[in-house]
């Protein structure tokens, strides 16, 4: 018996460390994923908890998240209450000091930038409300570049010995991305004032920099699905001041979106919403390129 | 009220400066006309006040608008007040309406020791559950403590857990102490308001009283490997059934267990273990009635040994649960008791009086279940309880001179089956409706028809639910 354990444990840590990088990174969702992959290059070993078909809201803590957590040197995440249905039980049950709350690897991004939508009344009958603001931070690209800096400030105090491997690359980075993004707000320009109806306010941040308007949501109130009440009163609205658009999100259900674009003539879009969504969006520039693209393809 | 104070204060510095010590009535007059005047403009001066007031605040709010929709720089936000470091609390709120075909108070598993927990159906009629508080938060850097307590219905308060946790073990341990669910097994772990059926599966019932509390410490590791591997061993007093409180020194429980679990693809994750929990009673008495229908007392002193085998399996379209998923669950239980019987029917037909001889039992049982989310907020689900009262070996009954088998009426040869279908409707996260039919053949010779409504309710931080 203890012998098979021990070949069992053996075998099974043989496959832990493929390759033996400096900083074990485990990222909640995949923008995360990606940017620590920028930032750390081959020094870090990416693990991604989640992908962009998933509802991040929606997340078990499966015991190979936990797994994964153990091995942890660094947890990237976006907080903000996101990850609260799953990642507290990952922490404690890991047995991984180093990845707790208020450690150095614990790193959660949203503490870098300014949220919006902070709820004036916390109630849970305006739905699945987030006390400390939308935490769907990603989709404004300036909050990427903010988190970026953070993010590889953490990396080089985790591993000093290769300060200088992220510094160097983060500076890379943040250069390549302050250039994309007045490229992105050109190709955008035509989407200012562009009135949309969202699935859930996950897309609120990328609204918000694009000068767009939220028409609606698809959801009632946060958290809770679409009813065929709520899409009827939404299509008489649209009937009423008209928007161009119906976007959800990759991980969202098409049909809702589908059914109301059908029955207010306008198009449905699709966005990745993160790293993954879409073919092209492989990376977060690919992100924000076919993020821009297609909404920009509503209006041609 | 502020207004109301100056005009007071204006009135008396009105009467202290034009106060003749014997104010005629003309005086009287003009001070009454002056009072009114500065009344008037005390009055349209506060109107003018509030309105600026309520223009600043107006232009304030709107700043705070502007501000919060193009965000510029980072500000960290921390709360400032006391009651930040409070603990999380969340309540639970439970509820059932019951219609059963057997009377509730009467349940009992025919061929099984009674397990003592609260393991019958819910009440007939209108029932409330049991109310569950959680309260946790972390001690310090080290510590995590978490209660939970519950209200029963009889309004009494249990404690269900109240344990620590450390948080800086290195190289994957977790220590665990006070009183906790047990580790074994996969259900023991939830609590009652995750459970995907009302009730707990019958082996949970028959060999655990519902579910293993350990009042005792629990040290876990978990393997740095990608296959999640998690091995953990616990000690504690046993004053649980299938042990029972014995008053001596040293632990009288021990549990093993082990569990695998893992990742198939993008849509399916599993975990699997195996669990040994190992105690020991002292006098554990139950009562029984003989062949006579004279009552009788048995009690148990030996060691009891149980082994479970746990596996579920969750699938979910690319891993995103929120409109469809299954989930399937299954747990083999087998229990060893070996030790001494006495049986005593003095205080009934006194035929025999006090006997003691040799007990031993192997017995075992099963269940598996399935639950499948249709649509977003819709579950349905099935499950099958199976027990095998399997055998026993009483020297009390074996040697022929004393009670025979007869004589020993909860013991007697069934085999207990039980079917379960479930629908839920989840109008969020935090709610939940259920209807549960069952049909229970617990009970030698009488089925049990149960048709159950049930509500959960969470209500504030709810926590993380395990796998």
């Amino acid at each position: 018996m203890k012998l098979l354990l021990t070949t069992i444990i053996a075998l099974l840590a043989t496959f832990a460390y493929p390759a033996r990088a400096s900083l074990n990174v485990f990222a909640c969702e995949p923008e995360w994923g990606a940017l620590s992959r920028e930032l750390g290059g081959d020094k870090v070993n990416v693990y991604t908890a989640t992908t962009a078909l998933q509802d991040p809201h929606r997340i078990e803590a499966r015991p190979s998240l936990i797994s994964r957590a153990r091995m942890a040197d660094l947890v990237v995440c976006t907080g903000a209450e996101l990850e609260v249905g799953w990642l507290p039980l990952v922490q404690t049950q890991s047995g991984n000091p180093r990845i707790q709350q208020g450690r150095p690897g614990f790193f959660e991004a949203a503490r870098y930038v300014n949220m919006i939508e902070v709820p004036q009344r916390l109630d849970r009958s305006l739905g699945d409300v987030h006390a400390s603001g939308n935490p769907h931070i990603h989709l404004d690209p300036r909050n990427i570049a903010r988190v970026a800096t953070a993010l590889a400030d953490r990396m080089a105090e985790l591993d000093p010995s290769e300060a200088a491997h992220y510094r160097a690359r983060v500076k890379d980075f943040l250069q390549r991305w302050q250039q994309a993004i007045p490229r992105w707000e050109k190709e955008g320009a035509s989407l200012k004032g562009m009135s949309i109806v969202v699935y859930h306010r996950d897309l609120s941040y990328l609204v918000s920099w694009l000068g767009m308007r939220e028409a609606g949501s698809l959801e009632p109130k946060p958290g809770i699905p679409p009813g065929t009440g709520h899409l009827s009163e939404l299509a008489a609205k649209l009937g009423r001041e008209p928007a161009k658009a119906v976007v959800r999100s990759a991980y969202n259900d098409p049909r809702p979106a589908e059914w109301l674009a059908e029955r207010a003539r306008i198009p449905a879009v699709t966005l990745p919403y993160t790293v993954g969504g879409t073919d092209k969006a492989k990376d977060l520039f690919g992100l924000f390129d076919d993020t821009v693209a297609r909404l920009a393809a509503v209006l041609k | 009220m502020l207004k109301t104070y100056i005009v007071g204060l204006a009135l008396v510095s009105a009467l202290a400066c034009s106060s003749p010590a014997f104010a005629q009535d003309s005086d009287l007059a003009q001070l009454r006309e002056e009072m009114k005047q500065l009344r008037r403009s005390y009055e349209d001066r506060m109107q003018a006040l509030e309105k600026r007031v309520a223009d600043a605040e107006a232009r304030a709010a709107k700043a705070e608008r502007t501000a919060t929709a193009a965000p510029s720089a980072p500000a960290p936000s921390t709360p400032a007040s006391a009651s930040a470091f409070n603990p999380a609390i969340s309540l639970v709120l439970q509820g059932t309406y019951a219609r059963t075909s057997q009377d509730p108070n009467s349940f009992a598993i025919t061929g099984f020791v009674p397990s003592g927990g609260e393991v019958g159906p819910p009440k007939r009629s209108f029932g409330l559950g049991e109310s569950e508080l959680f309260i946790t938060a972390s001690v310090d850097p080290y510590f995590r403590g978490a209660l939970v307590a519950a209200l029963t219905p009889e309004n009494e308060l249990e404690v269900e857990e109240a344990y620590f946790q450390t948080l800086s073990l290195p190289r994957g341990f977790t220590l665990k102490g006070g009183r906790f669910l047990s580790g074994i097994g996969y259900q023991n772990e939830i609590h009652q308001h995750a459970w995907d059926f009302q009730d707990a599966p019958l082996p949970y019932k028959a060999f655990l009283g519902g579910r293993f509390q350990q009042d005792g410490v629990q040290l876990k590791w978990i393997a740095p490997t990608p296959v999640f591997l998690e091995l953990g061993a616990e000690i504690g007093s046993g004053r649980a059934f299938p042990g029972n409180d014995q008053n001596k020194n040293g632990a009288s429980t021990y549990a093993l267990l082990a569990h695998l679990g893992g990742d198939i693809g993008q849509s399916y994750a599993w975990r699997a273990g195996v669990s040994h929990l190992r105690t020991s009673a002292t006098n554990r008495a139950f009562e029984d009635v003989d062949s006579l229908g004279g009552l009788t007392t048995n009690s148990f002193t030996g060691r009891s040994r149980l082994w479970i085998a746990d596996a579920v399996l969750k699938w979910a379209p690319n891993g995103n649960a929120t409109y469809t998923n299954v989930k399937l669950q299954a747990e083999y239980f087998r229990r060893k008791e070996n030790g001494s019987l006495v049986y005593d029917d003095s205080a009934g037909s006194g035929l025999f009086g006090s006997v003691s001889d040799s007990f031993r039992t192997v017995q075992s049982g099963w269940y598996a279940q399935g639950i499948y989310q249709f649509i977003p907020r819709w579950r349905v689900g099935y499950r099958y309880d199976e027990l095998r009262r399997g055998t026993s070996d009483m020297g009390i009954v074996n040697n022929g001179l004393g009670p025979t088998a007869a004589d020993f009426t909860v013991l007697a040869s069934h085999k207990p089956t039980r079917n379960t279908l479930m629908l839920d409707f989840s109008p969020s996260e935090f709610s939940r409706l259920r209807l549960q039919l069952a049909q229970d053949k617990s009970r030698f010779g009488a089925t049990d028809n149960q048709i159950i409504l049930q509500y959960i309710h969470s209500l504030g931080p709810h926590g993380a639910h395990k796998f």
